[in-house]
Order: C-alpha cells, then sequence, then structure tokens
C-alpha cells in the first residue's frame, strides 16, 4: 500500500519540476544553462560524497569504525548545489545525515575520514563522530544527532550575521522527519518576524527513519507550511544541481539585501538505509530503482555537461578515479591516525 | 557618590546587564516582554530606552524557539542574555540547553564557544502554583558543560550576573523571585564576582549552615536564633553550583564537626544530596552526626498558602534540626 502511493507522489514532483525546466530553456534557448567551471566543481564534490559515502559504508562494514553512519548517497545534489551557492564564511547547519553537506561546505576528505573513525586528527578530535562534525573555519556549526535541532543554531547564526551586520547567511539543512518538529515553527516564524538571513532547505527524502513521511505528515507538500508561517516557500528538484544552485544563489542573495529568510523544498531520495546497519526493507526495489534511473543527481549533471560539451566521458571518467583515488587516501589517513588518549575525554568541555 | 548604595535585587540585575551592553556591543537581552514592558518583572526597565529593539528583543512566546536562537547567536560571536521570565519554562527549552549548548563545544572537539547567559526565577512562596515556582537548578548543575549560579543578595547577583555575560560557556543563573525587592548594599565602581568561590557570611564554629539563593538569607536568620540557644552557626553561601567551591565547603565542616545544606529545590536526587554527598566524602572523619537536608518537600508546590508554606524550608525548620543534630532537642530530626 504504501509502495502504490509512494510512487505517484514522486511523479507528481517530477512533473512539477519539469515544468518549471521547460520553461527556462523556453526563454533562454541558446545561452548554456551553465558555467563549466561551476559544473566541474560541483561534479567533484558530488562524485566526492558519494565514493566517501561508499567508502564508509565499506569501513564500517570491516569494522574499522565505532558506532554507525547515515549515508547521503542519491542527495548529493541538495548539498552540493546549496553549498556551491554560498559564501565561504556563510554559515551552514547540518543534520545526523551530514557527511554531505559538510564535504559540500569544504571539508576535508581525510580529517572526516579520521572522525568517522574516532581519531584523534577527526574534525571534533574523536569526540563527535558521524553525527557532530563541524568545522567552524569553514562555516559548518554541526551536524546534530537531534532531528530539527539546529534550527535555533542556524536562525541564531542568521541573528548574529544581521546584528554584526556582517553580510553572512544561514543555511539550515533538515528532512522531512525535522519537518514535523515543532520547534521549525518557532525559530523559523522569528526568522520572519526579525526579517534574518536564513535559509532553510528540507531534504524531503520521503522517509522519516522508516516510516514513510506522507504518513505522517498532514500536508502533501512540505512547502505549503511556509505560507502558514509567513515565509516564500520554493520546490526544487534535488537531483538537479544547477537547480538548487540557482534556487540557493536566488535565496542567499534576497537574504543578503535584507529581503529575509526562504523555505526549500528538496525533493530527493536515498538510497541506503536510514543508516549502515539498515536494510531498508520498508520500501520496494522497484521504487530505489525508479530514482536511481531517473534522479540521480551525479548521472544528470553528467549528462548535461556532456550534452554542453562541457565535458566528455573520459575526462569524467578521469575524475572519477582522480576522486576515488583521494577518497581510499583519506581512508588509509584515517587507518594509520592515533586514537585520542583517555585524557582527552576530560578537554573541550569548557573555554 | 558614596562607595556603596542600597539598591533592590531588580535594580543590580539591570545595573549588571546595563553595564555589560556598554561595554560590549556583543551583549544583548532576548526574551517575553523584556523590552519597552521591561519584563514581568521588571528586571529589564530602562534597558528598551537605552539600547533599542536592536538589542532588547522582544520575542513571541516560544521558549525552545528564542533559546536555540540565543544559543545560535552566542555560537557566532554574540553574547546572549535571555531571560526565561519563570524558570520553570526552562522545560521546555531542555533540547536547546541540554543537547545543544552545553555539548556543542565538547563534540565538536573545542571548535566554538557558546558565550550564553540564560537568566531564570526561581522559588516558591507567592502562590503561584506549580508551573510557577519551580526551583530547577539541580537539573541543570546535573549537565556536565553547563555552570549555574544561585546569587543570594544583591551584591552577588550583580557581580556573578556580569561574569557570566562575560563567560565563554553557557550560565544559568538563578533568581528568587522573593528577592527581586530585596535591598542590600551594592558596591558603586566596577567589580565581578567570580564563579566557584563560595564566601562565609557568618562565622561559627558549631554547625555548618550551607544555603543556596535565597535559603542563605534562611540560614542567616536561623543563625541568629540559633545564638539565642548556645549554638554558633557559621554560614556559607555556595554562589556557584557549578563550578564548585568544594575547598570553603570542606574546611567549614571540618571546623565545626555539623553540616545542614539548605535549598529550595526538591529534596530527592537534588542539590542537598549532591553536596551531604561531597562532604560526607571529603569530612567523614571530622562529621560528629550525619550531614542534614532541608530542602522543598517531594511534592509540586500547591497553591493554597496553607499547603504551600509548609513544603517549602523555614527558619524554624532549620533551627529545629540543628537543635537536634546538637543533642539539644528531643525527637526525630527532620
Amino acid at each position: 500500500m504504501a509502495q502504490t502511493k509512494k510512487k505517484p507522489a514522486s511523479n507528481k514532483s517530477k512533473k512539477k519540476i519539469s515544468r518549471v525546466t521547460k520553461k527556462s530553456e523556453k526563454k533562454t534557448p541558446k545561452v548554456p544553462s551553465l558555467d563549466p567551471d561551476l559544473a566541474w566543481s560541483m561534479y567533484r564534490k558530488m562524485w566526492s560524497i558519494r565514493k566517501f559515502e561508499e567508502h564508509v559504508w565499506d569501513v564500517y562494514t570491516r569494522g574499522l569504525m565505532p558506532g554507525l553512519a547515515h549515508l547521503y548517497i542519491g542527495e548529493e545534489g541538495v548539498a552540493v548545489g546549496a553549498c556551491s551557492a554560498l559564501r565561504d564564511d556563510d554559515y551552514i547547519t547540518s543534520t545526523h545525515r551530514g557527511h554531505g553537506h559538510c564535504l559540500a561546505k569544504g571539508a576535508q576528505l581525510d580529517r572526516m575520514m579520521a572522525e568517522i573513525m574516532g581519531k584523534e586528527s577527526g574534525y571534533c578530535r574523536g569526540k563527535g563522530g558521524s553525527m557532530h562534525i563541524a568545522d567552524f573555519s569553514g562555516g559548518n556549526l554541526g551536524a546534530n544527532g537531534i532531528v530539527g535541532g539546529s534550527f535555533g543554531i542556524a536562525t541564531g547564526a542568521a541573528l548574529s550575521a544581521k546584528m554584526r551586520k556582517s553580510g553572512q547567511v544561514a543555511v539550515c539543512f533538515f528532512g522531512d522527519g525535522a519537518a514535523n518538529q515543532g520547534i521549525l515553527l518557532e525559530t523559523i516564524n522569528m526568522a520572519v518576524i526579525w526579517n534574518l538571513p536564513a535559509i532553510y532547505i528540507c531534504e524531503n527524502n520521503h522517509y522519516g527513519e522508516h516510516t514513510p513521511a506522507d504518513k505522517v505528515t498532514g500536508v502533501d507538500q512540505i512547502v505549503k507550511r511556509a505560507a502558514g508561517i509567513g515565509l516564500e516557500g520554493v520546490v526544487l528538484d534535488g537531483s538537479d544541481v544547477v537547480a538548487m544552485y540557482k534556487g540557493v544563489q536566488a535565496a542567499a542573495e534576497k537574504a543578503r539585501n535584507g529581503d529575509g529568510p526562504t523555505f526549500i523544498e528538496a525533493d530527493t531520495y536515498r538510497y541506503r538505509g536510514h543508516h549502515v546497519g539498515d536494510a531498508a526493507g520498508y520500501r520496494t526495489k522497484e521504487e530505489l530503482d525508479w530514482w536511481m534511473q531517473n534522479k540521480d543527481p551525479i548521472a544528470k549533471l553528467g549528462e548535461l555537461m556532456m550534452s554542453e560539451k562541457a565535458a566528455n566521458t573520459s575526462e569524467l571518467e578521469a575524475l572519477q578515479e582522480q576522486v576515488e583515488q583521494e577518497v581510499i587516501d583519506a581512508v588509509e589517513f584515517g587507518r594509520n591516525a592515533q586514537l585520542p588518549p583517555p585524557e582527552q575525554a576530560f578537554e573541550d568541555l569548557y573555554a | 557618590m558614596p562607595e556603596v548604595a542600597e539598591i533592590s535585587f531588580r535594580e543590580a540585575i539591570i545595573e549588571a546587564m546595563a553595564e555589560e551592553m556598554r561595554r560590549d556591543e556583543t551583549v544583548f537581552l532576548i526574551g517575553e516582554d523584556v523590552g519597552k514592558s521591561g519584563g514581568i518583572f521588571k528586571c529589564s526597565e530602562g534597558l528598551f530606552e537605552e539600547f533599542g529593539t536592536e538589542r532588547v528583543i522582544d520575542t513571541p512566546i516560544a521558549e525552545a524557539g528564542y533559546i536555540g536562537v540565543s544559543v545560535g547567536a552566542a555560537m557566532t560571536g554574540m553574547r546572549p542574555i535571555a531571560e526565561l521570565m519563570f524558570g520553570d519554562f526552562s522545560l521546555l527549552t531542555m533540547d536547546q540547553l541540554v543537547n545543544q549548548a552545553a555539548k556543542v563545544r565538547y563534540m565538536t572537539g573545542g571548535q566554538c564557544k557558546v558565550c550564553l547567559t540564560v537568566r531564570l526565577s526561581m522559588g516558591a512562596g507567592r502562590s503561584s502554583a506549580a508551573q510557577h515556582s519551580q526551583s530547577l537548578h539541580a537539573l541543570f548543575a546535573h549537565i556536565p558543560g553547563l555552570k549555574v549560579a544561585v546569587p543570594s543578595c544583591p551584591e552577588d547577583v550583580k557581580g556573578l550576573l556580569k561574569t557570566a555575560i562575560r563567560d565563554d560557556n553557557p550560565v544559568l543563573i538563578f533568581e528568587d523571585k522573593m528577592m527581586y525587592n530585596d535591598v542590600g548594599p551594592v558596591p558603586r565602581g566596577e567589580y565581578t564576582i567570580p564563579f566557584g568561590e563560595a564566601v562565609v557570611r557568618r562565622e561559627g564554629s558549631d554547625v555548618t549552615l550551607v544555603g543556596t539563593s535565597s535559603m542563605v538569607g534562611l540560614s542567616l536568620e536561623a543563625s541568629k536564633e540559633l545564638e539565642n540557644e548556645g549554638v554558633s552557626a557559621e554560614v556559607v553561601d555556595l554562589r556557584t553550583l557549578f563550578p564548585l567551591d568544594t575547598e570553603t565547603l570542606i574546611a567549614s565542616v571540618r571546623k565545626t564537626g555539623y553540616a545542614v545544606i539548605v535549598d529550595e529545590g526538591a529534596s530527592r536526587y537534588g542539590v542537598t544530596g549532591e553536596l551531604a554527598s561531597q562532604i560526607t566524602e571529603a569530612a567523614f572523619d571530622f562529621l560528629d552526626a550525619p550531614v542534614m537536608r532541608i530542602a522543598a518537600a517531594d511534592v509540586p508546590v500547591p497553591f493554597s498558602p496553607s499547603l504551600e508554606m509548609p513544603t517549602i524550608p523555614n527558619v524554624e525548620q532549620i533551627v529545629e534540626v540543628v537543635l537536634a543534630m546538637r543533642g539539644l532537642r528531643q525527637g526525630a530530626i527532620t
């Protein structure tokens, strides 16, 4: 039952997106829809995330990491499109499924992998692990283990940016699960009344842990809630990294101009289970295949780059190989890194 | 200008915030009704007029939301003072304070500071019933990553609040609402009071009364009555629960051999139990009687005065417990 209901919902959003794309193609038929440098950069980042996550899976199954990890495979277009549209000093807050956001905002593969393996050279010196990676030097205020846990932090960062007149924007990534947390209303309402430079990006991957989002959400599109809170809502195809880039670029420009926050719903899908130990038996293979065949963000960008003569197959393959080697090196870095000595458990608590 | 002025607890709070806001432009006040109205307890009167809407921010009634927003601002270069008018409302903000504010620095390997001050009221005694009367400081003192201050007088609330605002960590400062109108001497010049330094409010030789917040005043009153009974009580004001000045506490108990903890939190699993345990561990050989605890009764705070008053510590209770400990009264203690 759940699956038969699922498909039409996916097709519906597909139709909506293709209509938007057609419209923009009609308007500008001869101008390339993307800058080649940007396309290469976004392709590289998405491929890095995909390979990184595949190796996290491998590291997990080989028993090289403690705990669990929530993989971002399939959703790369959202983080990469969004973060590519941001300044280095703009803020993001991430989620438990955060590796993609961190890498997209500029984190290094090796220190990411070391953190996931609980090593001292990791971003959090082994204190946070997969769910708490942060890189404050790059504006990443941290992944969060609480669903909806970073609405306050992101909104506060936006308030801070406004008070300091820094011109920074704060992006809050959250999922369809967090969309049902009460603090969403509380904080986004404040962003609206105070006209804060914030962007709320709901990654609707259609499952909150094991439960289909449409079974626990009272609206057929989460973005409909934006109107009720009083801010602009935009639906974007999360598998279209260029659309994500443009959408977030527009929202960031609006925020920087003092025109307030934007709510973006990105339609996306995770190829893997809720975490590395979840076989995702609550959804069908047909559904997964449909997304992988029709909505893969990396394949779609690759096709676009080739159709626009920005890349050819061998160039893309060369990049893929290079990036995979970087990820393999990151795993080696993590394996060879030291575990933190026990006394470090008592460091970093108070400033 | 005189060196000391007699001002109220409330005025001392306002002075502390105003001075820090003048001193540091990253300091701002945020909370419900803190702006033009001056706060439900009038603890921000005049600040709106001096600092304007940009730095004295009225929020929607959304405690989790604005505490969360304060945490985010505190992580990114600002120093918010967030007011939770009733400490009871802190329970709506637990994820923000306990999961986020207290942990983000640690979880990220020390990458950030959370320069957050939360001011919140506590205390029963005004028929506000169970959801506007709780003393929840123990809950937060339990959480690694937070600091907790429990000032007992106008001079201390000013000095401790200024320290809280300058601290690079999340600090909760509990204000007993029964003390807002209490007047006491407050130095006119610039001063702060460091965290983790208890103060002996009254020297004595026969028993140590350990107090927090308004229970220090109660202990001082009790010590006067005890004097008439021939018992010399020492009163230790802890000022902060974390960091905790165990040195002053233990030194006093080693001297007197008797310890009574007086705190307005509920008795079970609370401040009194923790302090009793610490005293027992560090001064067991010096004790001539079990450490006694005087705390709020283990019931929600009732509304009717005839029900409410017996549930919170009072002077007579302290006197009776001390006299029983010292063998000057018959019968069960507490």
